[in-house]
């Protein structure tokens, strides 16, 4: 079979090419991934050219790190905690954000099924850079206690790029808050430049997330 | 009214003490709401640092013409609302571009913005953006209706629909404030306002944690910039018509700043008391006690 067979074998129905009747009668071709998406690849974004102002920005980031609502696997139960009165990550400019276009960092908060994974890139590619991921618990690290499952992947940075790991199962808010820390230094070093890493070896993770997501059915790269 | 250099300048001043103490006070009012919350909360500056943040963000995507003129629509609404606003009375340099019919225009240009809005996150294609607009742009006519009738009111009370005469007539004393010649039209217009600024129970349209973010669900980097820079405006401006229009005006900068703040406050006050409403429930509630007091307020100047 050709590639473009397997292709469209996954595709759903509202995403196939279709034929569609407009309402003056004349007939028009319509291709949901051509059309809906932008499937162009995506360049890399320099930091800024003076060193002064890339410090000044880096510690604006730093200080406002707005967190995508999107939790997989246990960890996830780990986040609510962190934003009420008992540890009130607000303190440290940490802010929950519910669209992943508005968010900067991205916790992968326990196991990762594949299925998951395939929102997760979604999610992560609709991100604007600089964005970091934060991987939570030793599920994203070696694949911990279901290391041997037969749905969930086992190491993270082969599908994603990680800024600062969280090892434990599961780490208390408190190992999230000194992640959190961590993650602001690097950033304030201008060491969290993951994502343009990410843009500089995309055949290699796009092979990787291809090789464990069978039925591969968006474009090839998520604006 | 003068298109001069200085007064030009000016107003340009006026504008960027106004944003800065929009962004000021949303921290305060957020470090506020996270106290009742039990919270620590925020730092007070952090408005600032998320501002300098959305406007460092290295990459934008964009869905179109219309996604780029949406939040030029809304900030243009809030500067707006500014250039025709007097925010200090008897000031020269502070009653910026008011004229005669200024009021009219003024409610004119709070709706202006909304409608920008809903065209810019229209074309933004996400679901929740159109609920969110469908939600605030049906919640916002409702809420038009009582604060037209106040200000309709208002007009028939002093004669005028120029804000400076307006508070001009409520100077020399509490006693002369529209707050106790008119009370019924500014209950009205009090209780619109809670709809006007979008605290609970009136979120709908953003709605945490329901329909996450609502019609900005799309924007981000300097959009989103551009979204908070008036919101901080907004807030303040709106805030300063009211105090003109019941409260007896301003006659310097920290009687201004006071009475922005307390009636800023006043919303959100109400707002970590009572739960969310839903749509249909805001809406009815519009038209039942703000509408009557409207109504009343007219019937008593007539």
């Amino acid at each position: 079979m050709k590639e473009t067979d397997i292709h469209d074998k996954f595709l759903h129905e509202e995403n196939k090419k279709r034929e569609v009747i407009a309402p003056d009668g004349s007939i028009i071709e319509i291709d949901p991934l051509q059309d809906y998406f932008c499937d162009a690849r995506p360049q890399i974004n320099e930091p800024f050219k003076i060193k002064v102002i890339e410090k000044f920005l880096n510690w604006a980031r730093a200080e406002s790190i707005w967190v995508l609502g999107f939790g997989t696997g246990c960890g996830s139960i780990e986040i609510p905690p962190l934003v009420t009165p008992r540890f009130d990550a607000f303190r440290y400019g940490v802010q929950m954000r519910a669209t992943p276009r508005q968010s900067n960092a991205f916790i992968i908060s326990g196991y990762l099924s594949v299925k998951t994974l395939k929102r997760v890139i979604r999610s992560y590619e609709q991100m604007q850079s600089p964005k970091y991921v934060i991987a939570l618990g030793s599920c994203t690290i070696n694949g911990g206690m279901y290391w041997d499952s037969y749905n969930t992947i086992n190491r993270l940075d082969h599908y994603l790029p990680v800024d600062v790991y969280i090892a434990g199962c599961m780490p208390r808010p408190e190992a999230l808050l000194a992640g959190f820390m961590k993650l602001k230094e690097l950033i304030k070093a201008g060491k969290a430049e993951k994502a343009n890493e990410y843009i500089e070896n995309l055949d290699w993770y796009k092979a990787n997330q291809k090789k464990i997501i069978r039925d591969w059915n968006m474009p090839d790269y998520n604006w | 009214m003068e298109f001069t250099v200085s007064k030009i300048l000016w107003t340009l001043l006026g504008l960027f003490i106004v944003l800065n103490w929009g962004l000021i006070m949303s921290g305060i009012m957020r470090k506020i709401v996270a106290r009742v919350g039990k919270r620590y909360g925020i730092p007070l500056y952090q408005p600032y640092i998320d501002l300098i943040k959305n406007y460092a963000i290295r990459s934008q995507i964009t869905h179109g013409v219309m996604f780029y003129l949406g939040p030029v629509f809304r900030l243009s609404g809030g500067v707006g609302i500014f250039l025709f606003l007097p925010l200090i009375f008897g000031s020269e340099h502070w009653s910026n571009f008011s004229f005669s019919g200024d009021l009219v225009l003024i409610l004119y240009f709070q709706f202006f913005g909304m409608l920008g809005m809903a065209l810019g996150a229209g074309e933004g294609g996400h679901p929740n953006s159109a609920i969110g607009i469908s939600r605030g742009l049906s919640q916002f006519t409702t809420i038009e209706v009582p604060m037209t009738l106040a200000v309709i009111s208002l007009a028939i009370q002093y004669n005028t629909l120029s804000i400076a005469e307006i508070v001009a007539a409520q100077q020399g004393g509490i006693a002369n404030w529209t707050m106790l010649t008119n009370p019924f039209a500014t209950a009205a217009a009090m209780l619109s306002l809670l709809g006007a600024f979008g605290h609970s129970p009136f979120n709908l349209v953003k709605a945490p944690n329901e329909i996450p973010i609502g019609p900005p669900t799309e924007y981000h980097a300097t959009f989103l910039g551009v979204l908070r820079t008036n919101a901080a405006i907004l807030h303040v401006v709106e805030a300063a018509l009211f105090m003109n229009l019941f409260f007896g005006g301003a006659t310097n900068w920290f009687e201004l700043i006071l009475k922005t703040f307390l009636i800023y406050f006043w919303s959100v006050f109400v707002g970590v008391v009572f739960p969310r409403f839903r749509i249909e429930q805001s809406v009815r509630w519009f038209l039942k006690i703000p509408l009557a007091l409207g109504i009343i307020a007219i019937i008593v100047m007539i």
